[in-house]
């Protein structure tokens, strides 16, 4: 496979860019956050099912449009172009992943028809520390008569106010970690939501002997943590494929202004102080967008190394995200320092989203650790 | 038809492999450890061992010298794809070039785009039969970064040109037969529109060299003086004084080549050298910093390859890659830059060995030294990166 779209896939990504130019442009966002930090825009979701995006990754025996991943990855790059707020990394990308590659027929069979109208939403629980570490779960999902009983505490649950049922990673008696599909209405939850510097609402969840069903586990027994494992790579990736449209942007606006920005009698772009520091990154833009389209085709074609590709494009994004949203920040001046222009917007997302699910520092240890140094 | 050119290609595959396996002397197929592995051709052409000659001479009969050319130049009239197989399956079994020639990587395309059909046929047939060795000479001792600034005249004397002047980093010219020359045709027109590209002998009179020697040791690197040298006036190559626009072309192609795209990475991979070097423990290298600086490393180079992949897949689409050259060298040569830097730390002090008995210690120490021309020749990586700002991010001037 050739590292570069197919036809149909750069269609998916024109009407996603023109659609959300049209739809939910980064203008949206700020309406949103003004308005006391509403989580989504409530005509853009349904529209968005409309569009087809939330069956993307579904297979055709659910209707789906098993359409892959690349598909998708364009989708989330043209939203994080547009700093897009809607639930389709949370509900389909994290939860529908869980769910698409359960063995839990009945699960499978109630809820992805659900999350793939949009009727019904999911949140991914895993985070219970400060910071991402999938290997640190605390909490428990004890066997009892009629299933599980499930205890303990999750942090920065993504969209976690208003979904309709949270799927927790918890630890099984056999001290396996294994994933579950817990009703958001469950007696027991107590839930309490923080915004974030990226103006994004993140959920804490408190779990206290909640009881849930035997046939509320998505993780086969002794599946659990390659489960785990494949949501967590897949949300990396997607993030990467997120941060990937959120670089062009920040780095479009930010060249453009070194076009039409005059100081001292000439534009700034004629600098060279400022010339080889946007070249350099216009260099990393290039890697990233590499490592982006093949972590994504290794996910459509669950390469044996996904490991490697997932850490591999979340260090890389990571890195690149931060240097180009601080040089977007020191290029555009004061201005860009003031609420009056979008640039900030992008610079405060970048460093909620390459924190969520491993930043930098992790990806790159995990890198090296499979590669066995 | 899609599926029997499949079936084709398949079948060229198998034969390439058979062919390669029954011809290529074993020797041939070692990775290449210093400058006897290579064989240069020329009008005084020395095999280093009888395998190398015949290795040559094997491909040479089997028009696969260079395979991608036509036939009326001696080329082996492949296909994109079917050379691309022939590569893969040189590069699976390990297969030396038969032999190296800079009239094939830069020459040769300018040529093809730029010279008369007497012309081509004059030198295209030498390159590909090995018989000359091509030198280039661009540079000068006050054209260095900035080339278009290059003060070599050539005189019109009627039936000739008389050139005059000196180029500096001319790789091999006290062993070619051959020089690509930039000169000054004009000296009042704008300095990029006074440029004409020139073929010169070697052996004519007037013509002089002295080697330079660099910080790692020996050099391929000369300087070549001209002294009222009569060059034919057939030898011009394109139109006079529009030599510029066949030097941006040709640097384009050399960009490539420091930059290693299209070359397959056989070295080994810098952890495992590191691992064999390093303490560790519990499967770890115990110097974390240096741990956290290759892991940098290793990502980069793994995501450089995946990136010129990728920029090829584009250019079979029709995307143009041409302006890109700029960024495979700046980036290719940063990270060999940044990866000798490594390899030094990870040798401790074996790796700062210059004169001893382990060959390879003193080895790796000129390596490094060698490694700082890099990000300077063919550019340094400042020109690239304002060539990038200008060219592709459209910074003004």
């Amino acid at each position: 496979m050739a590292f570069i779209l197919n036809e149909e896939q750069k269609m998916l990504k024109d009407s996603a860019n023109e659609f959300l130019a049209a739809n939910a442009p980064v203008e949206q966002f700020r309406t949103l956050r003004d308005n006391n930090y509403e989580a989504f825009d409530a005509n853009l979701w349904p529209a968005i099912v409309e569009m087809g995006w939330t069956a993307l990754t579904i297979p055709e025996e659910y209707n789906g449009l098993d359409f892959g991943y690349v598909g998708l990855g364009q989708v989330l790059e043209e939203m994080g172009r547009n700093l897009t707020k809607a639930p389709l990394l949370s509900s389909i990308a994290l939860g529908g992943t869980a769910l698409v590659n359960s063995t839990n027929a009945g699960l499978k069979s109630s809820w992805i028809p659900e999350i793939m109208n949009g009727t019904k939403r999911l949140a991914f629980a895993i985070d219970e520390k400060n910071y991402f570490d999938p290997t640190a779960i605390e909490t428990t999902a004890v066997t009892t008569a009629e299933g599980y009983s499930i205890n303990g505490t999750k942090k920065m649950v993504i969209d976690g106010a208003g979904a309709d049922a949270y799927v927790v990673v918890a630890k099984t008696d056999e001290g396996e970690s294994a994933l579950f599909l817990v009703d958001a209405a469950s007696k027991g939850i107590t839930i309490q939501t923080d915004v974030l510097l990226d103006a994004g609402t993140y959920a804490s969840l408190s779990f206290e002997q909640v009881n849930i069903a035997k046939n509320q586990r998505i993780s086969e027994p002794g599946k659990g943590k390659s489960l785990l494992n494949l949501v967590n790579n897949t949300a990396a990736i997607c993030l990467s494929a997120e941060m990937m449209g959120m670089i062009h942007a920040a780095f479009e606006q930010t060249v453009a202004y070194l076009q039409e920005r005059t100081q001292f009698g000439k534009r700034i772009g004629s600098y060279q102080a400022l010339q080889h520091r946007a070249a350099k990154m216009f260099c990393e833009i290039e890697l990233c967008k590499s490592v982006v389209i093949t972590a994504l085709q290794g996910l459509d074609k669950q390469e044996e190394n996904l490991d490697e590709l997932a850490s591999l494009a979340k260090a890389k994004l990571g890195e690149t995200i931060k240097v180009v949203s601080n040089e977007a920040m020191q290029m555009h001046g004061g201005i860009g320092v003031t609420d009056d222009v979008n640039i900030g917007f992008y610079f405060k997302r970048s460093r909620v989203a390459q924190r969520l699910f491993g930043d930098y520092n992790y990806h790159l240890d995990r890198y090296a650790s499979l590669k066995q140094y | 038809m899609e599926t029997t050119t499949k079936t084709d290609l398949e079948d060229f595959r198998l034969e390439t492999r058979r062919w390669l396996e029954e011809n290529c002397p074993a020797s041939m197929r070692k990775p290449i450890k210093d400058s006897n592995d290579y064989f240069w051709g020329g009008r005084n052409a020395i095999f280093n061992n009888e395998d190398q000659k015949v290795w040559f001479e094997k491909m040479l009969a089997k028009k696969w010298i260079v395979p991608y050319w036509d036939t009326q130049y001696g080329g082996g009239g492949l296909s994109r794809e079917e050379n691309n197989i022939l590569t893969q399956e040189m590069t699976r079994l390990g297969c030396r070039k038969p032999l190296f020639s800079f009239g094939i990587s830069m020459l040769g395309p300018a040529l093809h785009k730029f010279a008369n059909e007497e012309q081509k046929m004059r030198f295209l047939p030498e390159i590909t039969a090995g018989k000359t060795w091509w030198c280039q000479g661009y540079s000068e001792p006050n054209a260095g970064s900035d080339l278009a600034g290059l003060q070599t005249k050539a005189e019109d004397k009627g039936d000739h040109y008389l050139v005059t002047g000196s180029k500096v980093w001319t790789s091999y010219a006290d062993k070619a037969d051959w020089i690509f020359c930039l000169v000054r045709t004009d000296f009042d027109a704008p300095k990029h529109n006074g440029i004409s590209f020139l073929l010169i002998d070697m052996a004519s009179e007037g013509v002089s060299t002295r080697p330079i020697k660099l910080i790692s040791g020996k050099s391929p690197f000369c300087e070549t003086f001209f002294d009222h040298v009569k060059v034919p006036k057939e030898n011009l190559i394109g139109t006079l004084n529009e030599g510029w626009s066949i030097a941006k072309y040709l640097l384009t192609h050399e960009r490539q080549m420091i930059g290693g795209v299209g070359e397959t990475d056989q070295r080994r991979e810098l952890h495992d050298i590191a691992k064999d070097h390093l303490p560790m423990k519990d499967g770890k290298i115990t110097d974390t910093v240096l741990r956290n600086e290759l892991a940098v490393q290793d990502m980069n180079d793994k995501i450089f390859e995946m990136t010129i992949q990728r920029i090829m897949d584009e250019a079979k689409t029709g995307v143009n890659a041409g302006a890109l050259s700029s960024f495979f060298k700046y980036y290719g040569t940063e990270q060999n830059v940044s990866r000798m830097e490594l390899m030094t730390a990870i040798t401790g002090s074996d790796g700062l060995v210059w004169e001893g008995k382990d060959k390879d210690a003193m080895n790796q120490a000129r390596l490094f030294c060698r490694s700082k021309g890099n990000t300077i020749e063919g550019g340094t990586s400042e020109v690239q990166l304002g060539i990038i700002s200008k060219r592709i991010l459209n910074l003004p001037s």
